[in-house]
């Protein structure tokens, strides 16, 4: 029995045998005939028409974090295409799912410089997993498979699907691919190797200073329970990658935060001084390590990860434990002794309240300040029974410091590209996939701007989304660097800002504007309280700066510690 | 890569699938991971659909299991192997066109016969030569060449082959994967 399809028809139908409910797109000459067919058969997907190309395939990546499927978003060639691209090097950099598919000009121009011709495939190369340009209907369905498979599984990342306009409108007799050939990819689902989880175990119950290092592979995993039990039974202080946090409370005795350039110090310090580092799922990055060869450097590392590119990229590593993290920490956890650690964990406690009452809650001033929006934005969200997502600067690392994260996936952010702009559009993409789900943006003056133009996607989607625009009037950290490496010459960091709240009435959205510290609290009130989205813009002291910082190219141990004496630096 | 103490010649083998823009994505990856490649060979190995590149990279071990994984984690590619260590059979070709007339031609054919090369055209001007041997004959049948004048040269990049029986084994993989299939 035949069942003829036109390649439009595939994409649609292949996305509904995945499972997919909601796509991100906006449509244009060579997508055209995919868009038609999803009208003109009324596909049961929902599509989320975005303003700007870049917004799809960050609300893919926020779709993706909030609830660990795969995000979809979908444009056309060229340009469309060549938009999407931020999105995905953002994804591909935070091991982030999502598959995109692009129209491409028909085989009849491809390669002569068509009309919105670009080489997708060749540009999307490096900041994507994988990616298949389609020039015949029959690999069409496949390569949507592939794609699902290749995104979700192993480091999950960004698959590119790039599709002719003439194989959208060529038909073919269709059936789903029921199973993939791929002899070249090997995600590591298996279990660990056991010598290497044994060895991990004798290096942890022969420690004196054990530590672990939590990154967003556990939660990838959803191995946050197993990761509890393994620093609970031998009483193991846990730092996190800054997208590792939310996979283990910080609320937790044994939470020690997290660390790198602007973490607290005190983990930094118990970094540095730790004898054996347990990392599963983080990727030690320099913002983590600070100067590679000055990292942990009394201690013997065992490298826990499903990439085995990751073992020795950056740093010298004693154990590497290969796999899962939820399978590694399930064969991990028996082998580990109980254990009680009283000198170590007595000494963090000492470095904690030095540095945290003198980093981190030494903020006395009357100024409205960015960290104390944090703190009144988790006390008013129950204490932590958000997801934030975040934008990319200082106010970023003061989320990070001040609002304590205690659920998994519960901090959405750009933190390997660091891509300022992804706050609002990561936040719908959240909301699309988690509709019950309290969201706050939480977004710099400066890169709100950047994607801004999906407050209009809020409104066509009616969205209760809660944005906190954090302006100081600066794009705040290269300022701040200026202010500490380049003599205070703020060179091209002054903004000319438009009125904010004039801006979310232009678009129909309620707002208010927040400039005295005593209104905080009333004004996220008030927020949460209004039934839909609402804008609140906090004007906050300009020069304020993160403490602590690590320079770039420094060891973790050089910490720049908050100025006794002041909390702001001006001129 | 990084200049390091250990650095030396590594060659190693990858096997992939023969799709378009297979090689792309090596070469691109070896560009945005900075890898430095002194030669690369492509060619058809025994197993149809599967491609295999022969290259060689200056770096240290930790250097070379970088490029590996790296490597390996390419879809399309289906087996990386360093064979540095394995005493490979690694073997180039070269093509030299040598300026040689009526004086100097004797003198040309009997150095080219001295490395085992051959001339496989000759005219009044030059003579073009034809070598298959180990990196190191060619570059010394080069040497001596330069005193008559090099006109044109083009050489193949190594490949490589292990001798022992595993290795011709490693691109099967690849076969027996397709029997299975994923999933």
């Amino acid at each position: 029995m035949s069942n003829i399809k036109t390649g439009g028809q595939i994409i649609w139908e292949s996305l509904i045998a995945e499972d997919v409910e909601v796509v991100f797109g906006l449509p244009g000459g060579a997508i055209l005939p995919a868009y038609d067919d999803l009208a003109k058969y009324e596909y049961p997907i929902h599509h989320v028409l975005v303003t700007h190309e870049q917004g799809a395939s960050h609300m893919a990546d926020g779709y993706a974090r909030a609830t660990g499927r795969v995000g979809v978003c979908i444009a056309t060639s060229g340009p469309g295409a060549t938009n999407l691209i931020t999105g995905l090097a953002t994804a591909y950099m935070d091991s982030t799912p999502i598959v995109a598919i692009t129209g491409q000009v028909p085989n009849s121009l491809l390669g002569r410089d068509g009309f919105q011709e670009s080489d997708v495939q060749g540009v999307s190369l490096p900041v994507t997993k994988h990616n298949y340009l389609i020039t015949d209907i029959r690999d069409l369905a496949m390569a949507i498979k592939e794609a699902f498979y290749i995104a979700s599984t192993g480091r999950p990342g960004p698959v590119l699907v790039d599709v002719c306009k003439d194989v959208q409108q060529a038909t073919m007799d269709f059936e789903y691919p029921k199973s993939i050939y791929l002899p070249g990819y090997n995600p590591n689902v298996n279990a660990p190797d056991s010598g290497d989880v044994t060895r991990a175990a004798e290096l942890l119950n022969n420690a004196e200073r054990p530590l672990i290092v939590s990154g967003q592979g556990v939660s990838i995993a959803r191995a946050e329970k197993e990761l509890r039990e393994l620093a609970e039974k031998a009483n193991i202080p846990v730092a996190t990658s800054l997208l590792g946090i939310g996979t283990f409370p910080t609320t937790h005795p044994l939470s020690i935060s997290w660390g790198g350039m602007h973490g607290e110090a005190y983990c930094n310090y118990a970094l540095q001084d730790c004898d054996v580092l347990f990392a599963i799922g983080a990727r030690l990055d320099d913002r983590l390590t600070g100067a590679f060869d000055t990292f942990a450097p009394k201690a013997k590392i065992i490298h826990a990860d499903i990439d085995p590119a990751e073992m020795g990229k950056n740093l010298t590593i004693d154990t590497p434990v290969i796999g899962d993290a939820l399978l590694i920490l399930r064969e991990l956890v028996p082998q580990v002794e109980a254990n009680e650690h009283p000198a170590w964990l007595a000494q963090i406690q000492e470095w904690k309240s030095e540095t945290t009452n003198r980093d981190i809650l030494e903020q006395e001033t009357d100024e409205l300040v960015a960290p104390y929006i944090m703190r009144a934005l988790w006390h008013e969200t129950d204490e932590g029974d958000a997801t934030i997502v975040t934008d990319v600067g200082q106010h970023q690392m003061w989320e990070a410091q001040y609002y304590n994260h205690t659920k998994p996936r519960s901090l959405l952010t750009s933190g390997g590209l660091g891509t300022m702009g992804y706050a609002l559009p990561a936040a719908i993409g959240a909301q699309m996939g988690s509709p019950d789900e309290e969201i706050w943006v939480v977004a710099g003056d400066g890169g709100f701007q950047m994607t801004m133009v999906e407050l209009s996607t809020i409104m066509q989607e009616n969205l209760p989304i809660k944005i906190a625009i954090i302006n100081n009037g600066y794009l705040g950290m290269v300022r701040q660097w200026q202010d500490v490496f380049y003599n205070k010459r703020h060179s091209g960091t002054p903004l000319f800002n438009p009125d904010f709240i004039k801006l979310a009435e232009a678009y129909g959205m309620a707002a208010r504007r927040v400039t005295k510290k005593d209104e905080a609290i009333e004004a996220i009130k008030e927020a949460q309280n209004f039934d839909g989205p609402f804008l609140l813009e906090f004007q906050v002291e300009e020069f304020t700066n993160v403490y602590p910082m690590v320079a770039p190219g420094k060891s973790n141990a050089d910490m720049i510690r908050r100025p006794a004496e002041a909390t702001s630096e001006g001129n | 890569m990084s200049a390091h103490m250990n650095n030396k010649q590594h060659t190693m083998i990858a096997w992939m699938e023969d799709k378009p823009g297979v090689l792309n994505r090596v070469a691109g990856l070896f560009r945005r991971r900075n890898f430095n490649i002194e030669s690369l060979t492509v060619g058809h190995s025994e197993t149809p659909g599967i491609s295999r590149m022969t290259f060689v990279a200056n770096g240290s071990d930790r250097d070379m299991k970088q490029i590996k994984t790296q490597l390996d984690k390419l879809i399309n590619v289906t087996e990386v192997e360093d064979v540095t260590n394995s005493d490979p059979i690694s073997r180039e070709l070269a093509l030299i066109k040598v300026k040689a007339n009526s004086e100097t031609r004797t003198e040309v054919m009997q150095i080219t016969e001295i490395f085992r090369g051959h001339i496989i055209h000759v005219d009044m001007e030059s003579v073009i030569i034809q070598i298959v041997g180990k990196v190191a004959q060619i570059n010394s049948l080069l040497q001596l060449l330069n005193n008559f004048g090099i006109l044109e040269m083009v050489r193949t990049g190594r490949i490589a082959m292990v001798r022992d029986q595993d290795h011709s084994q490693l691109s099967k993989t690849a076969v027996s994967a397709h029997q299975n299939g994923h999933q």
